[in-house]
């Protein structure tokens, strides 16, 4: 049987990939999928200690499941944002977005 | 008699509607509208009277004081709270008639003097605003509700005397009254308050114990009522504003200045008039002394002037005078034993009022035929205006004291009861009344007889007032030739019990005497058309006549005061620590936090990375707080 600490340290592999893809990617959908590794590794991280260390009990499947539900969701909104950036500014260059300052 | 409120509210009815309704009402039926309820208000004001005097006195022989009417408004703690109610004794019941008769017929009058003037309605919705609030202030159940109808009369006056508010003269003048008044009246709310802080109730009549309390302060409390006293009365040195309130209309003069709120001031001595003669009465010598000063000054000043309705004015500061020197010779309460001034002085406010008020009146109907103020625009009017002649004449004898007018009557009492206090204050006020009678009969020579200023005849003939003006001076004249046989001590005495008025025929005599002296001397100095002997006089003795003409410089100190030493020494350097220190302060502190916010705006640079990274280090930073704890 595989230890917990193996998945804890791909999740944590993933959290800071994706840390790091959201400081360092240009673009905005590559920032959103950086975002989308990071819920992901949170994702993994309920699942595995409610396993391992509850095992009689499903809060931490259950609560996983709704973070997906709503990254789901969040992701639709923000490709939305995403195209309409698009179409008025013609490209998603994070660089280019400093409309909301001030 | 419940029905007693009705003479509050209908008034302040009549002033809210004519007030909102404006200039969507005609001249005439905002006049009409307002003359008809203040005859209501009239009235109701003898039916009172009637059934209160008609009730007859209790078994103790006095007449019981009523409250019909009564709400407890702010209460503040078990005996401490300010009522709103109507309270009916002898002296509120006699000012109720001078109030109701004196409007009633300046409502009348001003029918025919305010036609056509701009603001018609306006100045009816004020004079019922004053009626209702002067009838408030004789009605008060206590101190605090005669303080706020004291104000609300102030107001009143304020916005008559600024009346032309065009005019400069106008618009100074109710500035002046109202800031002198009102300056007075913070001596009048001091009062009050330690009145009450002290004795625990605003009530006229506290109970022994709560009295014996505030025993020590009881002097202090009374004496600076009567500052706030003084301020409406015109005692000297508050007197300044009387004069300069004769530029409102001449029937305003009339009603406020004349006859009923001036009084205002010696209707408060007379109200706590058992509280100063038990636990105050030196400071009620007190008042007397500035009394009898008051009207020697305004005496004096009066045979100088040469403005009919300024001569008029320092005539009626100088028989306020009287009334207050009346009060303050009292040393008792009983009238056959030192309380004879008490009955003495409001039988003078009384008849006063009715000879004052029309004597303005009379002076209005003459301004109203010569257009003009001054004597000097005058002379000979006689064969013009015979009703407005006669009538002045009567009131001219009345206020000089002649036998058998009612101001003989009033003023023999104040003589005799000056005389019972001391012989110099006797002697004192009975010269008074001799100057009295020397500066009125000098107005009435100058105005009705001597040189007849003919070049301005010519260009606008004189001509008598219309009906609606002359009815109230009949009406005035008659009941000053009759006044005097009211048995006015069977109403209103020091104790409450019924006092028989008998003439004391050895001051009468002289008081007599004097009149017809001063008569004599202004007949011998006015009434012929050179007046050789008064302009000799004149030139002779300039720097009095000419210091006299300048009521000895009062206003002018207080310009001085005010300006050079309160404005200058004062005002400006508080005013400067206000612009720069304190405005200053609150000026930094927009400044600095304007600047800061201008610096630190970079940190909102739009790029979501960087804000991200500012989040990631925050929570960085705090995990290792977090640790290292």
């Amino acid at each position: 049987m595989i230890q917990m600490e193996y998945y804890l340290i791909v999740s944590t592999i993933m959290m800071f990939a994706g840390i790091y893809g959201f400081f360092t990617r240009r673009n905005l959908l590559a920032m959103l999928i950086s975002v989308e590794l990071i819920l992901n590794s949170v994702d993994i991280n309920f699942v595995v200690f409610n396993r391992f260390l509850f095992p009689g009990q499903l809060e931490g499947f259950f609560f996983s499941l709704f973070a997906i539900g709503i990254s789901a969701a969040e992701t639709a909104v923000a490709i939305a944002i995403i195209i309409n950036i698009y179409r008025n500014m013609r490209n998603i260059q994070v660089k280019n977005l400093d409309k909301m300052k001030w | 008699m419940e029905y007693t409120i009705l003479i509050l509210l209908l008034p302040f009815l009549s002033f809210i509607l004519i007030g909102l309704l404006g200039t969507r009402l005609k001249p005439a039926a905002a006049g009409a509208f307002g003359t008809i309820v203040t005859g209501i208000v009239a009235i109701l004001s003898y039916w009172t009277a009637f059934s209160y005097f008609g009730a007859g006195r209790d078994a103790s022989g006095v007449f019981p004081t009523l409250i019909p009417w009564n709400t407890v408004w702010l209460p503040f703690n078990g005996s401490l709270h300010i009522d709103l109610g109507i309270l009916l004794d002898p002296i509120s019941v006699m000012m109720l008639i001078v109030i109701s008769t004196v409007s009633l017929m300046v409502h009348i009058y001003s029918f025919g003097y305010m036609k056509g003037e701009r603001g018609f309605q306006r100045y009816y919705a004020f004079l019922s605003l004053f009626t209702m609030s002067m009838l408030g202030l004789v009605l008060a159940t206590n101190i605090f509700q005669m303080y706020i109808f004291w104000e609300l009369v102030g107001v009143s006056s304020y916005l008559l005397i600024g009346f032309y508010y065009t005019k400069k003269e106008a618009i100074a003048a109710s500035k002046k009254a109202f800031i002198v008044t009102r300056f007075a009246d913070l001596g009048f709310l001091i009062g009050i308050l330690i009145y009450g802080f002290y004795t625990g109730t605003f009530s006229f009549t506290p109970d022994a114990p709560a009295l014996g309390a505030a025993k020590a302060l009881l002097p202090l409390a009374l004496g600076l009522m009567f500052i706030g006293g003084a301020g409406k009365s015109a005692m000297f040195p508050l007197h300044i504003w009387l004069p300069d309130a004769m530029e409102g209309p001449t029937p305003v003069s009339a009603l406020i200045h004349a006859a009923t709120m001036v009084v205002a001031g010696v209707y408060l001595v007379a109200r706590m008039f058992p509280l100063f003669i038990g636990y105050a009465p030196e400071v009620l010598h007190v008042t007397a002394y500035v009394g009898a000063f008051t009207a020697l000054y305004a005496a004096v000043v009066a045979c100088v002037q040469s403005d009919i309705k300024r001569v008029l004015a320092f005539s009626t500061i100088s028989q306020i005078g009287f009334m207050i020197v009346a009060l303050g010779v009292c040393t008792s309460a009983d009238p056959h034993e030192g309380g004879l001034g008490y009955m003495a002085s409001m039988f003078h406010l009384f008849t006063h009022a009715m000879f004052k008020a029309l004597l303005f009146l009379g002076a209005g109907c003459i301004i109203h035929a010569v257009h003009s103020n001054e004597m000097s625009a005058m002379g000979g009017l006689r064969k013009y205006m015979p009703v407005t002649h006669i009538t002045f004449l009567v009131a001219c004898l009345a206020i000089a004291g002649i036998w058998p007018l009612s101001g003989f009557f009033s003023k023999d009492e104040i003589l005799a009861a000056c005389f019972d206090f001391s012989p110099v204050m006797g002697w004192v006020m009975t010269f008074i009344a001799g100057l009295t009678a020397f500066y009125m009969f000098r107005l009435y020579w100058c105005i009705f007889w001597g040189k007849e200023n003919t070049e301005l005849h010519a260009e606008h003939r004189p001509h008598e007032a219309p009906l609606t003006m002359t009815i109230p001076l009949i009406f005035l004249a008659v009941v000053t030739l009759f006044a005097g046989w009211i048995p006015f001590g069977e109403f209103i005495s020091s104790n409450g019990q019924a006092y028989h008025i008998h003439i004391d025929w050895n001051v009468a005599t002289v008081s007599l005497c004097v009149a017809a002296a001063g008569i004599a001397l202004a007949t011998w100095m006015y009434m012929r058309e050179d007046r050789k002997v008064a302009d000799g006089l004149a030139t002779k003795f300039s720097g009095l006549h000419k210091a006299a003409y300048h009521r000895f410089y009062i206003d002018e100190i207080y310009q001085f005061i005010t300006h050079r030493i309160i404005f200058a020494c004062i005002s400006t350097p508080v005013a400067w620590f206000d612009r720069h220190v304190v405005d200053g302060f609150f000026n930094m502190l927009a400044t600095v936090t304007g600047k800061v916010s201008w610096g630190i705006r970079r940190m909102q640079s739009g790029y979501v990375q960087r804000y991200g990274i500012w989040f990631l280090g925050g929570a960085l930073g705090l995990t290792v707080i977090l640790l290292l704890i």
